[in-house]
């Protein structure tokens, strides 16, 4: 399966600076049409269209979005997430940079369909060079007529990956630190000050106004059956073409590393940054999908000459560093791999260390409160599974 | 930034805007000290260690001073695999501190920072706000040198 631009289409194609080179290019048109078929046509269309959350967690949007329309209230937000930390993820600053007048769109029909009046772009601190220019072209969108007493706002985060985390980006906008919140309540019901929130990837949103122009069926016959449209990944590490690639999902993980980008000798991948999977070279014919390995769609190639144990202690020392603390699973389970594996790095590990990962593992995925800490021990037992040799070589004897 | 922080009737909507008025305190002073917290959290009707709690969250806030220009450097995995440690002794060479400290004229303060989103063409760092890229120890002492 190739490559296909739905999502990047206007990158490269408009001057991000000038509204006008994207009214030519069909720019507000689906705002418009959503206006005129109505908000439960749009959502309908959106449910239809079988469109799964970007961000790594792949929840259904439509159903997101009609659950914040169906809850009670009159003050209602959308979000945008563009606090893309993730490590090797670049695409949401690939896509603010080349083409913000469709995320702009898609949040304007997102605020349309569940009946909010104000929307969040939440940038990350380290995006500060895009502030303005991102300003700038929602005051061009306003200034055109097409926000209609809408009101969309850039906030900026202060630099914490688990603001990327959707329910510690909502505290860290009410400002107080980005802690993680237990649910149920989730936001489309409760969210942002208490209020229904819908909370969107960039690039989620990015997909909205060709859906709605285009149409659900459009939309559902590119990709798998339960995995619709096309995802960006963000291509890093040892190849020789980094960068931004749009694939139709389910197309093979070998097409985008070595098709595009250029890899050889590849030994690793860790697919969906930190937090994701790594995937050995022998299981490059693996497709993208929801079902099996996407994440954010970081994908970060690792050849033959590069040491596995240190690379997962490097990324459990990421997430050490970046969890909340708010809970313990969490903050003391990834201090504690940081430990083992540092040990494994100098070749003084044990049989034991191995089997007290594993334990900890087991505790830290069930226990821990969000994202993060569940999914922190996977390139841990990845790395175990697939390249379990690279550990026992360093167990001292 | 609320032009009236000590009427009550808006210390809410202080405490809703705390971040920003935290980094607006930053942008003022340099750095989140001891005093400036304490005021903040008078002035807004909340606890010092609240304060300190969301001062102290965040890597782009301070409770410590800070060189007058930060040079950010990534030590993310991306970075890592196209030599980032080449670029990280280089800055030390140039300014004569290791990485957490600021030199003595307070001209810099140097960071290792986790990733900036530019895994494409690494190793990346940020001074201030500014994206340098595809970088390579010779071109350091060039960048550095645009900031007084």
């Amino acid at each position: 399966m190739p490559e296909q631009r739905v999502v990047l289409k206007n990158c490269g194609i408009i001057d991000p600076g000038q509204i006008a080179t994207y009214l030519a290019a069909d720019g507000f048109k689906a705002l418009k049409k959503a206006r005129d078929v109505g908000q439960e046509q749009v959502i309908q269309t959106i449910k239809d269209s079988g469109l799964r959350g970007r961000g790594g967690a792949g929840f259904p949007c439509g159903v997101k979005w009609e659950m914040a329309k169906d809850a009670p209230g009159d003050n209602k937000y959308v979000i945008c997430n563009a606090d893309e930390g993730e490590v090797g993820t670049f695409k949401d600053r690939h896509i603010l940079s080349n083409d913000p007048f469709s995320l702009i769109e898609g949040m304007a029909i997102a605020c349309y369909a569940i009946g909010a009046r104000k929307g969040y772009i939440y940038l990350r601190a380290e995006y500060h060079y895009l502030y303005d220019r991102l300003l700038e072209s929602i005051n061009q969108v306003c200034e055109a007529g097409f926000l209609d007493g809408l009101n969309i706002d850039v906030y900026e985060g202060a630099g914490a990956y688990v603001c990327g985390e959707e329910s510690a980006l909502m505290d860290s906008i009410e400002g107080k630190r980005g802690e993680v919140r237990y649910r149920p309540p989730f936001p489309p019901t409760k969210g942002l000050w208490g209020k229904p929130t819908i909370i969107n990837n960039v690039e989620t949103l990015m997909n909205i106004p060709w859906i709605i122009l285009h149409g659900a069926e459009w939309f559902c016959e590119i990709g798998t059956e339960r995995s619709k449209g096309t995802k960006v990944f963000s291509v890093s590490g040892d190849v020789t073409k980094p960068g931004v690639y749009e694939m139709v999902l389910g197309s093979q993980l070998r097409e985008l590393v070595e098709g595009l980008a250029g890899a050889r000798a590849v030994k690793a991948i860790q697919v969906g940054g930190a937090t994701g999977r790594i995937v050995p070279h022998d299981m490059m014919d693996t497709p993208l999908t929801f079902e099996t390995l996407l994440g954010a769609g970081a994908i970060t190639v690792f050849d033959e000459t590069r040491d596995i144990v240190d690379i997962v202690r490097q990324t459990l020392e990421f997430l050490a560093e970046e969890s909340c603390g708010k809970c313990s699973p969490c903050r003391e389970g990834t201090e504690v791999m940081v430990g083992i594996l540092g040990r494994f790095t100098r070749g003084e590990g044990s049989a034991h260390d191995i089997a007290a990962m594993e334990r900890l593992s087991q505790a830290m995925m069930l226990s821990a409160l969000c994202g993060l800490g569940q999914a922190a021990p996977n390139p841990v037992l990845d790395s175990l599974q697939y390249f379990r040799g690279e550990y026992d070589s360093r167990v001292k004897g | 930034m609320n032009n009236h922080p000590h009427q009550p009737s808006n210390r809410s909507e202080d405490r809703q805007n705390l971040l920003l008025l935290l980094k607006d305190a930053q942008r003022r002073s340099g750095y989140l000290s001891d005093q400036l917290m304490r005021e903040l959290a008078e002035s807004v009707g909340v606890t010092c260690s609240e304060i300190y709690g969301v001062g102290t969250f965040y890597s782009f806030l301070s409770t410590r001073p800070q060189g007058r220009n930060i040079i950010r450097a990534c030590k993310s995995l991306p970075c890592c695999l196209k030599d980032s440690h080449l670029v990280i002794s280089s800055i030390e060479g140039a300014i004569g501190i290791r990485a957490g400290e600021i030199t003595p004229d307070g001209r810099f303060s140097f960071e290792l920072v986790n990733c900036i989103g530019a895994c494409d063409s690494a190793p990346a760092i940020l001074v201030n706000n500014d994206l340098y890229t595809e970088l390579t120890p010779r071109k350091i002492s060039q960048i550095l040198k645009e900031y007084d």
